[in-house]
């Protein structure tokens, strides 16, 4: 098949869908890979580079269009000039947001073209190499932190100097995804003092291992907001009520607010209010990471940064991963090129859409003039909901009554064991000759020394335990020493057999057990 | 030179209670290097005191084959690899077979009188359990022998009707024991040997190689039992209080095994892995490759460090570089644990050996139940050519031919590399997921080879 990338059209999209190294790792599927002319060089990828990597260039984007069976893009096509250009029985690779773009999804229906949204790959373990929405959000949250830093008057880190103490900046974020976390790594190591809110109290945990602090709302809620899919739902008022009251409490004190919440096919949720804006220190910055979908604050603008009235700036930018093409290339092409990799199961260039696969079904928006979305739910749902459920807690009194039962049938085992062993020991009693029975004596007692002895060995000494071991039981050279000479030739002969391999035993196995010990020693 | 019946006996005395000493001196490292001193000078005093005791003549004979054996033993010792003493152990036990079946036939070819006929039936009783025991362990340890050294293939031999054999082979040994007692005799004694020697090859054979630590302290424990019964045979109390602290220290180690791998005893033994009771899950996700960069550069940012060895370790002969490696990141100020499985490798502790050759310090190796809460905290695991000990199928998948059995947690770290010869699955046969999780990265290459650039990077 071959595989193309046009250059963006949608304007300031500096990114690129595929780059050298994912165009060599397709080509490794046997695959050929098409690049329009320029198409990377927002990027920082030269058509030069493309063609080292037995990329072909093709002049314009109608000719691309025309030869490529599968076309990958970062946006979905823009206006008709491009919509024109897909054919039927294409395959087209890109964001696209079906449940927004609906109009749009029936156009490619009937143009008849077999649409892959990236947006729509489940999250379930074994998508996220194609997890591009979570790659590109990692990069928001980073780029986040950067332009707030951009456009803030002071230090990061708390620093005494000799011309005077400067307090760390303090940086909450407001929602945890990818995006919120990896814009609490990287004001953590900036070394700021970081805050950070999420309504699924679980995730706690991997606020608290990014190195902030998670603002907890001191609220019983049953419901917890945790959904299938990772995402959180609306919460009810009063979760609300309580969660813009916390924010107003902070709103004085923080330096950088980076807002990153989103809910699945709705508009993001206002959180950051004018008032808030209001009680924040002339130059704080607030990011609204949720911008193009209207922004979690109340005065965010799309695309633009603005200055409130008390000095406060408002980054409202949609394009945070474009900002840093080169990188964002790089994660969305490996996101892409994966996914092809699971198109290709032979790695023989042959495509084959398996619909019964769930992360590819899932993805396909429209395919053979069927729109094919929304998909089913997941057969393997989410990694969250598949948990076992924990046994129920046992109290004290049935752990206690646990153990009492347990303790009792181990003493009636014993107790078993005892009489049944003494009736056989009442058996042998009664035929065996005296001389016997004072050798048995001796050799019950021995095991049961055994025993004793050997459970207190150390588990990492259990193998020069066998080799000391083997090397005592060697002392069956003495029943052979006893006979030696004792009878006919045949006999001497024997003996001195079993003398001579008891010995190497003997001598062996003791040497052996010498050198292991010797090797062991402390740090 | 001779000394009376009475003081032989308070000799042996003193060389069971120098074995009892030497055994009980292995609780730990330290105490244990003294525990080897109480069972050499025990043994010096029992066979010296046998020795110059009554009855025994031909001295010439006895220094010579003394002095010969003792030579052969040690320059066995000596020469041997750490990574090759399972095979030495299961040779080892082998002469102490051989040695009971010669000491029974013996026996046999000399005229006994006896006082009573229950005295008669004793002596000859011993005379076939001695033999059997020894003929077992005999051809039982030199099966285990090859399979360890490579020499015979690791799979399970699995013959038609193969407990039926077994059966046959005891009844058949019992009916001879039988037709001996009443008269019939010495060839009795000789096709019950033959038996006995087929039956301790075909159990062993039927084992398969990953089973080998069971087997190999079972047979430990034969090689007891069989030196006990020789003591029975010759009325020597010695080997009666030897052979029952040999026998019943190998029995406990084969069943630590055996809890180790969740299984039963009887079904080690018996060989072969019990069939799987479903469909096994299917595995999903990726094995993905990393080169050696960029598990360097995941060790350098890690603090925490968790090495999992495992017999793929011992073939490569890779734990001098492991040694180093640890040395190095410990240099830099990292906690470098060991995990180890209680049967990680082919003998029990197989591993701890390999790693104090090395010149490992003992106080970072750890065992699974010391180490394995440990692995969420954890940033980095490098696992040496182990598999099924760190398979999450045996808690994922009830299915699994190994579902149930303790193994180590490694998945739980932060991140995981397996470093592996290929791709194929291990001795057992059994896939494991944990190479196909998110954060697993497969490390390929022989494991000396791959270590030894890793070391190349870090300095």
């Amino acid at each position: 098949m071959i595989i193309g990338a046009p250059k963006e059209t949608f304007p300031g999209e500096n990114r690129v869908a595929m780059t050298p190294n994912s165009a060599r790792a397709l080509q490794k599927l046997g695959h050929e890979c098409i690049i329009q002319s320029g198409a990377g060089a927002a990027a920082r990828f030269s058509d030069e580079e493309y063609k080292a990597a037995g990329v072909k260039v093709v002049k314009t984007a109608a000719a691309l269009w025309k030869e490529a069976d599968i076309v990958v893009k970062v946006r979905p096509p823009k206006d008709a000039t491009e919509e024109k250009r897909i054919r039927k029985g294409q395959t087209v690779i890109s964001f696209f947001f079906p449940a927004q773009n609906e109009e749009q999804l029936a156009r490619m229906k009937d143009i008849g073209a077999t649409y892959i949204a990236m947006d729509m790959v489940p999250r379930i373990s074994r998508a996220q190499k194609m997890d591009a929405l979570s790659s590109m959000a990692n990069i928001a949250g980073y780029r986040a932190v950067i332009e707030a830093g951009n456009n803030f008057g002071r230090f990061f880190t708390g620093q005494v100097t000799a011309a005077g103490k400067v307090p760390p900046a303090k940086v909450l974020v407001v929602g945890a995804g990818v995006a919120g976390l990896a814009a609490i790594g990287a004001a953590t190591s900036l070394g700021a003092q970081v805050y950070a809110f999420d309504v699924r109290p679980e995730v706690a945990e991997q606020i608290e291992s990014m190195g902030a602090e998670f603002v907890y709302l001191e609220f019983e809620d049953d419901q917890d907001g945790a959904e299938t899919g990772g995402y959180a739902k609306p919460s009810s008022p009063e979760f609300l009520a309580k969660q813009l009251e916390k924010f107003r409490e902070l709103a004085p004190d923080m330096d950088i607010v980076i807002t990153t919440a989103l809910i699945p096919g709705r508009p993001a949720p206002k959180l950051w209010t004018k008032d808030m804006v209001e009680m924040m220190k002339p130059g704080s910055v607030v990011v609204d990471l949720a911008a193009e979908r209207g922004g979690n604050c109340d005065l965010t603008v799309p695309d633009k940064k603005i200055e409130s009235d008390n000095g406060v700036t408002i980054i409202g930018y949609t394009d945070f991963p474009s900002r840093m093409a080169t990188q964002a290339s790089e994660l969305y092409s490996t996101n892409i090129r994966h996914m092809i990799a699971d198109l290709t199961p032979e790695k023989d260039g042959v495509i084959v859409h398996n619909m019964d696969d769930d992360v590819i079904r899932s993805a396909t928006i429209c395919r053979e003039g069927e729109i094919t979305f929304p998909p089913p739910p997941l057969k393997v749902q989410a990694i969250a909901s598949k948990k076992p459920q924990a046994a129920p807690e046992k109290t004290p009194e049935e752990i206690a009554a646990e153990e009492a039962a347990a303790a009792r049938k181990a003493g009636r085992q014993q107790i078993g064991l005892l009489v049944v062993g003494g009736l056989l020991m009442l058996l042998i009693g009664k035929y065996a000759p005296p001389a016997f029975m004072q050798h048995f004596i001796v050799f019950v007692l021995a095991v049961f020394v055994g025993f004793q002895v050997i459970w207190g060995v150390a588990h990492s000494l259990h193998t020069p335990l066998m080799a000391v071991t083997n090397a005592i039981s060697g002392i069956i050279i003495v029943g052979a020493l006893l006979q030696i000479g004792t009878g006919s030739g045949i006999v001497t002969v024997l003996a001195a057999i079993s003398v001579l391999v008891a010995t190497i035993n003997i001598v062996g196995g003791f040497m052996v057990t010498r050198r292991m010990l010797q090797m062991f020693q402390k740090s | 030179m001779t000394i009376s019946p009475e003081l032989q006996t308070a000799a042996y005395i003193a060389a069971a209670v120098l074995f009892i000493l030497s055994l009980g001196g292995l609780k730990d490292q330290e105490s244990a290097k003294r525990g080897v001193w109480y069972g050499i000078v025990g043994m010096a005093i029992a066979v010296f005191a046998t020795i110059i005791g009554p009855g025994v003549q031909m001295s010439a004979i006895l220094a010579v084959t003394l002095a010969v054996g003792a030579v052969i033993g040690a320059i066995v010792a000596l020469r041997v690899e750490m990574t090759g003493m399972p095979q030495l152990v299961a040779a080892l036990h082998s002469f102490v077979g051989l040695a009971a079946v010669l000491i029974g036939i013996n026996s046999d070819l000399t005229v006994h009188e006896f006082a009573t006929n229950a005295e008669k039936i004793i002596h000859e009783t011993e005379v076939f359990l001695g033999v059997f025991i020894g003929a077992v362990t005999f051809t039982g340890s030199i099966v285990a022998f090859g399979k360890l050294a490579g020499k015979i293939g690791g799979k399970a031999l699995i013959l038609p009707l193969r407990h039926l054999w077994n059966i046959i082979i005891v009844v058949g040994s019992l009916v001879l024991m039988v037709m001996y007692m009443q008269g019939a005799g010495s060839w009795t004694l000789y096709a019950m040997t033959v038996l006995a020697l087929i039956l301790g090859w075909h159990l062993v054979m039927a084992i398969g190689g990953a089973d080998m630590p069971v087997v190999v302290s079972m047979l430990n424990s034969y090689s007891g039992w069989a030196a006990a019964a020789t003591g029975f045979l010759l009325g020597n109390d010695l080997l009666i209080v030897t052979g029952a602290l040999v026998g019943s220290s190998g029995a406990i180690l084969s069943y630590i095994m055996c809890k180790a791998m969740n299984r039963g005893f009887l079904s080690v033994i018996l060989g072969g892995f019990g069939g799987a009771k479903g469909p096994q899950m299917d595995i999903e996700g990726e094995m993905i490759s990393i080169d050696a960069e960029g598990v360097a550069a995941a060790l350098e940012d890690a603090d925490s460090i968790i090495i999992v060895p495992g017999y793929g370790m011992a073939v490569a002969q890779a734990q001098q570089s492991v040694s180093e490696l640890t040395r190095r990141l410990r240099a830099k100020g990292k906690n470098v644990r060991f995990g180890i499985h209680p049967v990680a490798g082919r003998l029990p502790g197989h591993m701890n050996v390999l790693l104090a050759e090395a010149k490992v310090p003992y106080d970072i190796v750890l065992e699974m139940d010391e180490i394995n809460d440990d692995f969420p905290d954890t940033d980095v695991v490098i696992v040496i050519g182990s598999n099924d000990i760190v398979n999450p199928a045996a808690q994922e998948d009830p299915n699994s031919p190994i579902a149930g059995m303790p193994v180590l947690e490694v998945w739980k770290a932060k991140q995981v590399f397996v470093m592996k010869r290929g791709q194929g699955t291990g001795y057992s046969g059994i896939e494991n997921p944990l190479f196909f999780k998110e954060n697993t990265r497969m490390f390929y290459g022989d494991a000396k080879a791959s270590l030894d650039t890793l070391l190349t990077m870090i300095k």
